[in-house]
């Protein structure tokens, strides 16, 4: 994978192989994610509300992705490897969060969960902190900002050293990639939804933001990288990063569409504008 | 949709011009930037993903197109499928900008990006000029036919889709 020779982690740095104990954490969180998400689906069916069936399907494959970014071959080839690295990164950072955000959690468990726990979680996600963490400009700069952090800073390199930490700043890819996407597609109830023009102008600086630390890799690699290696990783992380990001724009632009549609029929008088 | 049209108000005449002409311009923005990074950069390889002469605000500047230009095209197409649904759809306007959009981005790639901020050049050969030339002139060509047609569709009226024929969109 390493045309140098030079992999970038440290010696006996690989303690994600089959078996170790990172490795059994995420297989854990997966299985656990995936059957909660289950259940829920099947309580909420039992109960006469049928849940569509797109949205499992795209949670299984969202956790799946974000598990193979952490463990198993795709993370041990990331150790040595700044292309697999990436990969990881835009499935597990980017299109894990998409899928997951557009599984609806919240909303299945606000259905499924018992009256005690769900105003608990209500209430949870109408807090301040919550609504501070999950405002597009937060969320921006801990998806946007955090990753310039990991990058541009010897958090990337520290990273192939220590298994604990690179588990730790995949988890806050993940993270920070569902806040992100949640505020600006997200379907889950929103208590104070935000304008859509800031939504637009949060997504085309993050989009922008991503492309331009792509080019600065690939201009300035990171010290332990080999060239040829860190330009393949930048460009990856360019091209497929612009069509995951093209997907959350057409989900955000096609929602937009639909919300003027509905306003449009419900006041057809007031000549709703595409503007709100 | 059907229903939602066809509980809709007939459009005015000339409604919706500035949507027509916006409509346009984001999706020709859109499809020149589209046509930079799929022909040029990704099939022909005539442009290089990066160049030692690009400055810091070149990869800024750079990086607002590249997303500008994902949200322009989409956007673009959105606010188009608005226009028919409400029937104030004008296609020589909307043309005419697209024309506009994408020659004013082109321009602006050719002349600011590619020469001021120095991102990258056309192709990498000894003799740039032919190519500068032609793509700046190009560029010319499409804002001058573009202004024409927006400058000729102003104010004119909505021919498209008028009474009735809201329930075919």
């Amino acid at each position: 994978m390493n045309p140098a020779g030079l992999p970038f982690a440290a010696p006996g740095a690989h303690a994600t192989g089959a078996g170790s104990p990172i490795e059994l954490i995420v297989v854990a969180a997966a299985a656990s994610a995936i059957a909660a998400y289950a259940t829920g689906v099947v309580v909420s069916r039992r109960r006469g509300r049928p849940w569509p069936w797109p949205r499992p399907a795209l949670w299984t494959a969202g956790v799946v992705l974000a598990a193979i970014s952490a463990a198993g071959p795709l993370a041990s080839a990331a150790e040595a490897s700044f292309v697999a690295h990436m990969w990881a990164h835009l499935l597990g950072g980017m299109l894990a969060p998409l899928l997951l955000v557009l599984a609806a959690p919240v909303t299945l468990a606000l259905r499924t969960l018992h009256v005690t726990p769900a105003r608990r979680l209500s209430r949870l996600l109408r807090s301040g902190p919550a609504r501070f963490v999950a405002h597009p400009v937060t969320a921006l700069a801990l998806s946007s900002g955090g990753l310039w952090l990991i990058y541009r800073t010897p958090v990337f390199e520290a990273m192939h050293a220590d298994p604990l930490l690179r588990l730790v700043v995949h988890a806050h890819l993940l993270v920070a990639g569902c806040l992100f996407t949640a505020a600006i597609v997200g379907l889950d109830p929103r208590p104070h939804p935000s304008r859509r023009t800031l939504l637009a102008i949060v997504l085309v600086i993050a989009v922008a933001s991503h492309g331009i630390l792509a080019k600065h890799l690939a201009a300035d690699p990171p010290a332990a990288v080999p060239a040829d290696d860190a330009q393949a990783g930048a460009q990856l992380m360019y091209s497929l990063g612009g069509w995951v990001e093209a997907a959350v724009i057409l989900v955000f632009c096609a929602q937009w569409y639909r919300a003027a549609g509905r306003r449009r029929a419900s006041a057809p008088a007031d000549a709703a504008s595409l503007a709100r | 949709m059907s229903d939602i049209d066809a509980t809709a108000a007939a459009p005015k005449p000339g409604e919706r011009s500035a949507q027509n002409a916006w409509s346009g311009v984001l999706f020709g923005v859109g499809l020149v930037a589209f046509i930079d990074e799929a022909v040029f950069h990704q099939v022909l390889h005539w442009h290089h993903f990066y160049d030692l002469g690009t400055t810091d605000l070149g990869l800024v500047s750079d990086g607002f197109f590249h997303a500008l230009g994902w949200f322009a095209t989409i956007a673009g197409l959105f606010l188009l499928a608005d226009l028919r649904r409400r029937g104030a759809l004008r296609w020589a306007r909307w043309i005419g900008s697209v024309l506009l959009g994408a020659g004013a981005f082109q321009l602006y790639d050719g002349t600011v990006q590619h020469k001021l901020m120095g991102i990258h050049q056309i192709r990498y050969v000894e003799d740039l000029l032919p190519y500068d030339l032609t793509w700046n002139l190009i560029a010319a060509a499409l804002i001058v036919a573009g202004g024409i047609l927006l400058v000729r569709t102003r104010g004119s009226r909505t021919r498209a889709h008028r009474p009735g024929a809201a329930a075919a969109s």
